[in-house]
């Protein structure tokens, strides 16, 4: 029941891409602020599928697909949730020191079959219960899914599970077995006092070190790091867009690539919250087994004046 | 608004005396300017000290809503620069750090150079760093250079948040 579910979700992903959409949605989560003084403060976050940054005009995120990680890693739950016609909100009330991450993560067997689209998988309205759990699924382990892949004399054989399984049921043994698997996460981030570090998931594309998602000011040279699978995501361009697109006629985007060490380079020009979107399309090594990866990437990043 | 003033004129130089027999005192007057705002609050205001590396070197003092039961820290953030550099990593309220905000007018505020937050300073170029954010208001920072170990006054005058900031160092 799982696999029809998923592929309910997948086929409606893939329609809603080539629904004659101009330009692919931007999916967004984006918090009130990201710097925060005092222990049992709120944040408010919107967390929508939308055109425009970050201007509602589309479709809500779904709220049970966002997960909101504290400091200490423990899973908080948000207070407060509407999901409405353009947008879901929701109160993150903070209690401890350090660094919360909220994010909509998910990964499927990849391959070509409903991989995420860039930008965004629409809100699971109507969908059958194929979502992602609540609680991390990813966190340090690379419990899958995968899928996999093969011809049996004129079939073409699929089989998704983790790699526990690929090896244990013995899909490793087939003739010509590709495996693949698709990774996908739009978050942001919130500090409360000193900034703590974000724990690198090893699950598609991540910000993996560098400059901290909550210390990025105008006027200074940064480093955004990224690692892909767990390794660092070598030339990878970076796309950043500042909101308030509504007020300029041009996108004005910033495009950098990463080097061999997963790193770019940026100096924001002006203060304001920005759209930061990448992808990879790898051939990766994961367990030892050779991979067809697929990983989207976006974050929500507030640069404060210098 | 961010206000770096590297001149600051200097009222009185002279060169410290070696082996001085009382203990230096590192005075400083601030003046918060009385603003016609429709609605008025007293500026939180951060002082501390950067080394010639731009690296912190001492926390003197954070005035803010103390007492403010429903949490003064929450505005701490928007002493912006204080905040990123060193505020943010600081236990407060702190004894001999942390006051209540003053208001409009010259306040005064006088550390020892052997004790507290100085003592451990070695003599050399030091700035004065002052950050004022109003709430509901702007946000200015003053910078004055000085030298730790010879005696000086200096001034300098913010713009809009802060107004003149007198330090007088003596040995």
């Amino acid at each position: 029941m799982k696999m029809l579910a998923t592929r309910l979700v997948a086929a409606a992903a893939l329609a809603a891409l080539t629904a004659g959409a101009a330009h692919a949605h931007r999916a967004w989560i984006l918090p009130s602020q990201t710097t925060v003084s005092g222990i049992g403060e709120y944040v408010t976050i919107d967390a929508a599928v939308s055109n425009h940054l970050f201007f509602p005009d589309h479709r809500p995120m779904n709220v049970d697909q966002v997960t909101i990680t504290g400091p200490d890693g423990a899973v908080v739950k948000p207070a407060n949730a509407a999901q409405g016609q353009y947008r879901t909100t929701f109160d993150l009330k903070l209690e401890k020191e350090g660094t919360y991450r909220i994010a909509q993560a998910s990964s499927g067997p990849g391959g070509g079959r409903g991989g995420p689209p860039p930008g965004g998988m629409p809100a699971a309205s109507g969908a059958p219960a194929g979502a992602p759990p609540a609680a991390p699924v990813f966190l340090g382990t690379s419990s899958g899914p995968f899928g996999a892949q093969w011809t049996e004399g004129k079939e073409v054989k699929r089989w998704r599970g983790t790699l526990a399984e690929f090896n244990a049921q013995g899909i490793d043994k087939k003739k010509g077995v590709e495996l693949s698997t698709s990774n996908r996460r739009v978050e942001t981030f919130v500090t409360v006092g000193k900034p703590s570090a974000v724990p690198v998931t090893g699950k598609g594309l991540e910000i993996s070190g560098g400059t901290h998602p909550n210390d990025l000011y105008t006027g200074e040279e940064v480093a955004l790091k990224f690692a892909d699978n767990g390794k660092p995501a070598a030339g990878v361009e970076l796309t950043l867009i500042s909101g308030g697109d509504r007020y300029r006629d041009n996108e004005d985007a910033i495009k950098v690539t990463t080097d061999k060490d997963g790193v770019a380079k940026v100096k924001f020009p002006t203060a304001g919250m920005y759209w930061l979107q990448a992808q990879a399309n790898t051939t990766a090594t994961i367990e030892g087994k050779t991979v067809k990866s697929q990983s989207s990437y976006v974050a929500v990043l507030e640069v404060l004046p210098g | 608004m961010r206000h770096v003033l590297k001149f600051a004129a200097p009222l009185a130089v002279a060169g410290g005396m070696a082996g001085a027999a009382h203990a230096g005192e590192l005075q400083l007057s601030i003046e918060i300017p009385k603003l016609a705002a429709a609605e008025y609050h007293k500026p939180y205001v951060a002082i501390w000290i950067e080394d010639g590396d731009h690296k912190v070197a001492a926390n003197l003092a954070v005035w803010y809503d103390i007492d403010n039961k429903e949490g003064g820290e929450k505005w701490l953030k928007d002493v912006r620069q204080w905040w990123r550099r060193t505020g943010r990593e600081l236990k407060l309220p702190a004894d001999g750090l942390s006051s209540p905000t003053k208001p409009p007018g010259v306040n005064k505020v006088t550390f020892k150079t052997d004790a507290g937050p100085l003592a451990s300073l070695k003599p050399g170029s030091y700035t004065l760093m002052v950050e004022a954010a109003r709430e509901v208001g702007g946000k200015e920072l003053v910078e004055i250079p000085f030298t730790l170990g010879a005696d000086a006054t200096l001034t300098a005058t913010g713009k809009t948040e802060l107004g003149a900031i007198t330090l007088k160092l003596t040995q």
